[in-house]
């Protein structure tokens, strides 16, 4: 089944952040979720914690070029959803019974993999950054993150001018990289 | 220093901020020296796991936003069939209604606040740090014993609810809306209290635990808003050493009290970048109070103290304040918050005195109720 309009509207407000594409697909797919995992063994907040899961796995599979989604959004989070649910009940020792299941689901082993992958380098990037200490963590959150200019950060942080700041946030970066790559390469 | 130079040009390179001469001189270079096409690649590959990094956690935000904020519109209601487990979520949504009535039950409940209880933060890294909000004990009295006196005594919380939590709040908006801590919110429901005693029906319109911030509105017939609001909000970072003084209610009898210090540091505990270190006297129910510095200007939110040792508090930074109501109207364009922004150097030379008379009215006891 190919997505129809409306949902390829909503994917490409989903890759560029949009805020109302992000709720819309809140309000229309959340409540499904919420149903099928409080009648498995999960709290609201389980809830909560898979959906997002399943909504940054769909987000970042948006964000690729080459991406094409061959079911309704609808198919696609509940069958990650599932999968998620899954794998944390059993992380629990909780699964026992069979899932009780009322949606139609598809096979996303791949795209998992791909976002457990991701997860991975996400979290030795984190760590590295919070690592950092201060004023380095904020000034390179400030620039690669929030996106801000280089003489925007300078006054937020009162260096005198913004060649300071961008020297500052070299040494930084450098320090960060080192960071990263020894915890990236072992991961490996 | 070459490093850094280096670094430099190859992330202009990358990031095609290159005119196209030096980029074709980069080029030759690049292809004659292995050791810097090696950093090309590895940079290029940091840059791209950067990349990703960076929008997960802004995506991440966005959802958690979207969420909030669905929610607490009312957007879900638990699901019913299914033995409840979320039972916090539908008080929340039954008293979300009591609140927006605004009708008073009478008040067979009298409240001591006899015991505060200090309790440990679970967000904030373990017990080091002391949440200034008090614990509230309910004691549902005798109505005999109690007589006359409890009929005058209309209190605003539905009856049957528990008080659970409180501290203080501000006024940044005469529409109603309030700021304060999102820890002093444990309840479902809210009222607010000014400084002569009035109390008032609030509704919660967003927390953020990360953030530690919340934002109230009062939803109540007798509320007379304000035309104005006597402070405004600093965007800029304070000094270290910058004078600043607080207004709360930390104590039981909800009589304002006074509190004076300095900034001590220009970041909280264990190097947090959203707070201010601040050497003054805190008592749990200044959570949420605004800290003001000598202009008047508010510069942050009371929070949290060390636990050891005496006299220092943390206080998330009134930048914080902005980005919070940004991220709300983001997201939400019916709401109508004004904020009244400072970039500093205005000069406000009202004394002290004068400036809490004014300030008074303005900042709030707020109470969470289940």
């Amino acid at each position: 089944m190919k997505a129809d309009l409306n949902e390829q509207a909503l994917l490409k407000g989903l890759a560029n952040n949009d805020s109302k594409a992000v709720e819309a697909l809140y309000k229309s797919h959340f409540n499904m979720i919420q149903h099928f995992v409080l009648n498995n063994n999960g709290s609201f907040d389980d809830a909560r914690d898979v959906f997002q899961e399943a909504m940054i796995t769909l987000y970042e599979k948006v964000q690729s070029s080459s991406f094409v989604l061959t079911c309704q959004i609808k198919t696609y989070l509940f069958s990650i959803c599932k999968h998620l649910w899954l794998k944390r009940l059993q992380q629990m020792g909780k699964y026992s019974s069979p899932l009780s299941v009322q949606e139609e689901s598809i096979s996303v082993e791949e795209d998992l993999v791909a976002f457990e992958k991701k997860d991975a380098a996400f979290a030795i990037m984190d760590r590295a950054l919070n690592s950092l200490g201060e004023p380095c963590k904020s000034l390179l959150e400030g620039y690669y993150i929030n996106k801000k200019g280089m003489q925007e950060l300078a006054q937020d942080f009162g260096y005198t001018n913004a060649d300071n700041a961008k020297n500052q946030k070299y040494k930084c970066l450098m320090r960060l990289k080192k960071l990263f790559f020894t915890q990236y390469n072992i991961g490996d | 220093m070459e490093d850094i130079k280096l670094l430099e040009t190859i992330e202009k390179y990358l990031t095609g901020e290159m005119s196209a001469q030096e980029r074709e001189l980069f080029e030759t270079i690049r292809k004659n020296t292995p050791e810097i096409d090696q950093m090309v690649v590895e940079h290029n590959m940091f840059l791209q796991h950067m990349d990703i990094y960076a929008n997960r956690r802004r995506f991440t935000k966005l959802t958690e936003k979207t969420f909030q904020h669905l929610f607490a519109a009312g957007e879900w209601t638990l699901d019913h069939t299914v033995p409840s487990k979320a039972k916090m979520i539908q008080l929340w949504n039954k008293y979300k209604k009591v609140a927006a009535i605004a009708a008073s039950v009478g008040g067979f409940i009298a409240l001591t606040t006899s015991a505060i209880i200090m309790y440990f933060s679970p967000s904030l890294n373990g017990n080091q740090l002391l949440q200034l909000s008090k614990a509230i004990e309910v004691i549902k009295k005798n109505q005999q014993v109690q007589g006359h006196l409890l009929n005058e005594v209309k209190s605003k919380v539905p009856e049957n609810a528990k008080l659970i939590s409180g501290g203080s709040g501000f006024l940044i908006d005469p529409k109603g809306f309030i700021i304060t801590n999102a820890h002093v919110l444990k309840g479902n429901g809210a009222i607010v209290i000014n400084n002569i005693g009035q109390e008032l029906h609030a509704s919660i319109i967003y927390a953020d635990k990360d953030l530690d911030l919340a934002l109230l509105k009062i939803v109540d017939e007798d509320f007379s808003a304000p035309a104005a609001i006597p402070f405004s909000i600093r965007k800029k970072m304070t000094d270290l050493g910058e004078e600043i003084f607080t207004l709360g209610y930390p104590r039981n009898d909800n009589d304002i009290v006074y509190g004076k210090g300095y900034l001590s540091a220009q970041t909280g505990y264990d190097g947090d970048s959203s707070t201010y270190q601040i050497q003054i006297s805190a008592n749990p129910g200044y959570s949420g109070a605004p800290l003001f510095n000598d202009k008047g200007e508010v510069i942050g939110i009371m929070s949290a103290r060390q636990k050891l040792a005496e006299g220092v508090a943390f206080a998330i930074k009134s930048n914080k304040i902005i980005d919070l109501i940004a991220s709300i109207k983001e997201n939400d364009d019916k709401a109508e918050i004004k904020l009244k922004i400072s970039k500093g150097g205005l000069s406000n030379t009202t004394n002290r005195k004068d400036q809490i008379n004014i300030f008074k009215p303005y900042i709030f006891s707020v109470r969470s109720y289940n």
